[in-house]
């Protein structure tokens, strides 16, 4: 990704409706937009982790936003959409997740300098995960960090050496 | 038309190695002083194959080197020499030598032909031995001096007709290499007969229309001379006579290759005469090959033995999924909505196909450990001699399956540790006996399956660590302070750090760390651990545990509630139905279950797990008695699905560790079920029923 080269650059940004307010995240992490699919339990997790999937073979985890943060759940249907995303942990290591969102929207061009650093406001979610505010066609639009949030607290990778 | 030996090489190779292998275990199987003709035999075989591969791909020198050993194993053979422990050794040298010059040929480099020489020396010197008198075993390095066999020996000169059937050539035998072998027993004089070739256009090119007159002069007997036909004598006319004219009379010299050369020479003419045939490839294979040897480089293509049960599983499934293919295929070519049913059973059939393929290719990868194993035997005769300790080796578990590259990576750890315990940890008989331990030391191997995680212990019976000098040594390296009082597991930690065994002055205990940090970095470079357990005068164990990312596993399918888990079938005792009469509750918290003379708590899964509409009377579903570290747990499911091989899929690759689950893997549904920890049940079991008032720091997390 080119935006820490030249801040000019403009980035593609997938955004997606969660209860009434639009997120973005960058594109290039977005690996596929699948629809719900069974999914199997991880016991003893927080709610927000709905469980793992099978993605071709590979097992997936996927993650509730509404639930991450804090928002009322929504039954989960045909109409329910799966981000699936490449996140990069602390230690460099890439990981396949699922974002369970109400709906992609749609792909926006942003630059660097049109993301805004948030405000200190008492959102719902936690602004670490906020990497900024941008405005698209008058419509105010969070940029989500996609690493920090699906790298934080239970979703935190713990070294397995000890 | 020529055949591309380049691929056969790879072959030859191959079986060569796996040949040497089969001859240093049956080596080391052989016992002194006692005549097994069947490890004997086994030997002979293994060698005499390596020398006529040797002989296909014209490695001369190996070719004779193993003749030679041939030779004295043959003698063996016939009783002519009792199996003493110099002779098992020299011939352990010979396996080490020609695997030397195999893997040399291998990668076209030259190797030490001073070893070679000294080797075949005492080859020779053995095999000159008068065939009655006793190799006594202290004579080792007496007499080095090479008698010439054929000097003492009555040359006679051999009459040999030799008509191959037209078909020779394809049964892959060339005559050039039995001429060639021959002229190994003495002067040969070939002289080919080209009457039988026929008009041009009859010529079939890959016949052979060649028979041969020879004449050898050589001191070997008939048999001898026989024997070099043995593979091809059901495919010609052979007639070996004996001259009983003057034999020194037509002796010229010739080398090999000028005499080889004169083989060709004499058949190519004949054929040359004719233009634009395209000649037998008997004859133009010879040049060929020499021309792609050279070209050969080095190719690393690593190959795998797959078990023929392995590959008729793939071809099964195969075959099922061509089915289910032209299954589909005919739904799909008058479709109407009432058969949506049968398309449905037909998409799921395949889904099922496809998964069962992967499965079973992942399973391809998978090797016994026994591959790595095996050289072990080797490895601790050879030490123990060396060391003049006594070591009893035991190898079990070797049928645990480890992925090909996790086991090519723990080669060397193994052997490193292996190593170990034997230089420091058993200890020299004197010494073992003044400590009342039996005089054999016992060096034991193990591998097995456990809570998702293939477990290798190296366990030795031997003096154990002496923390003393161990903890003098971390105090002098400054990682602890005299006063510091610290476990005896921290103080065995410390020889895994690097720098350790640098030191000269820790004398009987020096390389006990001797790369013992390379050892943990390369397991933790397979994901895995090491810990080491030692007790003084008693022995250490080492216990490596390595991740099951691509293993394979005997599970057993349990459900409880709508969610399936898969228990590895390892760790199940027993499943049996519930009687109430026989449940009681333990201080409240705990339900423990009377079996026969054990009791077991009662952990019911869908408690631990949080699970919904699932069974809570204990009459109603099953109770699986299942083992973890030792110790017997119930665990409480509605019911018992069933009993499949399962890939293990890594939970950590995209989540992390979950307590309580070793691993994911994917069901033939396409879902994916959790794999049961018993040990780490256990655990959170434990965790779980303590009274908060009595809760240990560190159980909050899994809270």
């Amino acid at each position: 990704m080119n935006s820490d080269i030249n801040g000019d650059t403009a980035n593609k940004y997938l955004t997606f409706i969660l209860a009434t307010e639009e997120y973005a995240i960058d594109i290039l992490r977005v690996q596929e937009i699948k629809g719900w699919s069974k999914v199997t339990q991880i016991p003893n997790t927080p709610s927000y982790i709905c469980g793992v999937i099978n993605l071709r073979g590979t097992i997936v985890p996927i993650v509730d936003l509404r639930l991450r943060f804090n928002l009322d759940f929504q039954t989960y249907g045909s109409m329910t959409v799966v981000v699936v995303v490449n996140v990069i942990s602390s230690n460099n290591k890439e990981r396949i997740m699922g974002v369970v969102v109400d709906g992609v929207s749609d792909v926006y061009d942003v630059t660097e300098t049109e993301i805004k650093p948030p405000p200190d406001f008492g959102s719902v979610i936690s602004t670490e995960f906020v990497k900024g505010l941008t405005t698209v066609s008058d419509k105010m639009v969070i940029v989500l960090d996609i690493d920090k949030l699906l790298n934080s607290d239970e979703l935190a990778i713990i070294d397995g050496l000890s | 038309m020529t055949i591309d030996l380049t691929q056969v090489r790879g072959l030859f190779f191959e079986e060569s190695f796996e040949n040497l292998d089969i001859m240093e275990s049956s080596l080391l199987d052989l016992e002194i002083e006692t005549f097994d003709e069947e490890l004997i035999n086994n030997i002979f075989r293994a060698a005499h194959s390596i020398k006529g591969g040797a002989g296909i791909f014209q490695l001369d020198d190996i070719v004779t080197f193993a003749h030679n050993a041939e030779t004295l194993l043959d003698e063996i053979r016939e009783k002519k020499h009792t199996i003493s422990q110099t002779l098992i050794d020299l011939l352990l040298g010979v396996g080490d030598i020609l695997r030397m010059m195999l893997l040399a040929s291998k990668d076209e480099v030259t190797y030490d032909a001073e070893k070679v020489q000294i080797c075949q020396n005492e080859l020779q010197r053995i095999l000159a031995k008068p065939v009655s008198e006793e190799i006594p075993d202290d004579i080792v390095q007496t007499e080095i001096e090479v008698p010439d066999e054929t000097e003492k020996l009555v040359v006679k000169k051999w009459h040999i007709e030799f008509k191959p059937e037209l078909e020779i050539l394809k049964t892959g035998n060339d005559p050039i290499n039995l001429f060639g072998e021959l002229q190994e027993l003495g002067e040969l004089e070939v002289e080919v007969n080209v009457d039988e070739i026929p008009n041009f256009v009859d010529i079939d090119p890959q016949l052979c229309y060649l028979t041969w007159e020879l004449i050898l002069h050589t001191s070997a007997t008939q048999s001898d001379i026989e024997e070099i036909f043995e593979w091809v004598i059901d495919e010609c006319e052979l007639d070996i006579t004996e001259f009983n004219s003057d034999s020194s009379k037509n002796i010229k010299v010739n080398t090999e290759n000028q005499e080889r050369t004169e083989i060709v020479e004499n058949t190519t003419p004949e054929i040359e005469n004719l233009p634009d045939i395209p000649a037998p490839e008997n004859i133009t294979e010879k040049p060929i090959i020499k021309d792609v040897a050279n070209k050969h480089i080095q190719s690393n293509t690593d190959s795998i033995r797959v078990g023929i049960d392995k590959i008729d599983n793939l071809i099964n499934i195969v075959g099922e999924l061509v089915i289910t293919q032209s299954m589909l295929d005919q739904i799909g070519e008058n479709f109407n909505s009432s058969d949506i049913c049968q398309l449905q059973d037909g998409l799921a059939q395949l889904e099922r196909n496809t998964r069962e393929l992967q499965e079973n290719i992942m399973r391809i990868r998978m090797l016994p450990i026994s591959f790595s194993f095996n050289r072990f035997p080797r490895l601790v005769h050879d030490l123990s001699t060396q060391l003049g300790k006594k070591v009893e080796l035991v190898l079990s578990g070797e049928n645990t399956e480890l992925d090909k590259t996790v086991l090519e990576k723990m080669s060397d750890p193994l052997v490193h540790l292996v190593r170990n315990s034997l230089d420091h940890g058993i200890e020299l008989p004197e010494q073992r006996k003044q400590a009342s331990k039996p005089e054999v030391g016992r060096l034991h191997l193990n591998a097995f399956h456990q809570g998702g995680s293939v477990v290798i212990q190296i366990t030795d019976d031997g003096a154990g660590f002496d923390t003393e000098k161990i903890r003098n040594k971390a105090v002098q390296k400054g990682w602890i302070t005299s006063e510091e009082v610290i476990t005896e597991e921290q103080l065995h930690e410390f020889i895994f750090q690097p720098g350790f065994s640098t030191s000269e002055e820790v004398s009987d205990l020096s390389g006990r760390g001797v790369g013992m940090d390379v050892v943990r970095r390369n397991i933790r470079d397979l994901g895995g651990s090491i810990e080491v357990k030692s007790t003084v005068g008693e022995g250490s164990r080492f216990t490596i545990r390595l991740p099951l990312t691509l293993a394979i596993l005997d599970g057993q399918l349990v459900r409880v509630g709508k969610e399936i888990f898969v228990l590895p079938l390892l760790s199940i005792i027993e499943s049996l139905r519930v009687q109430n009469s026989l449940v009681n509750s333990f201080t409240g918290a705990v339900e423990i279950y009377k079996l026969r003379d054990d009791y077991i708590p009662i952990l019911r899964l869908y408690k631990i797990f949080e699970l919904e509409d699932t069974i809570t009377k204990l009459e109603q579903g099953l109770l699986v008695i299942a083992e973890g570290d030792g110790q017997k747990i119930g665990l409480f499911v509605d019911e018992l699905l069933s009993q499949q091989q399962i890939v293990i899929k890594n939970l950590e690759n995209n989540y992390k560790k979950v307590q309580g689950v070793s691993g994911a893997t994917i069901l033939g549904t396409g879902n994916v079920a959790l794999i049961l920890d018993v040990t780490g049940l256990i655990q959170l079991f434990k965790n779980k029923t303590k009274s908060p008032t009595h809760l240990p720091l560190g159980a909050i997390r899994y809270e």
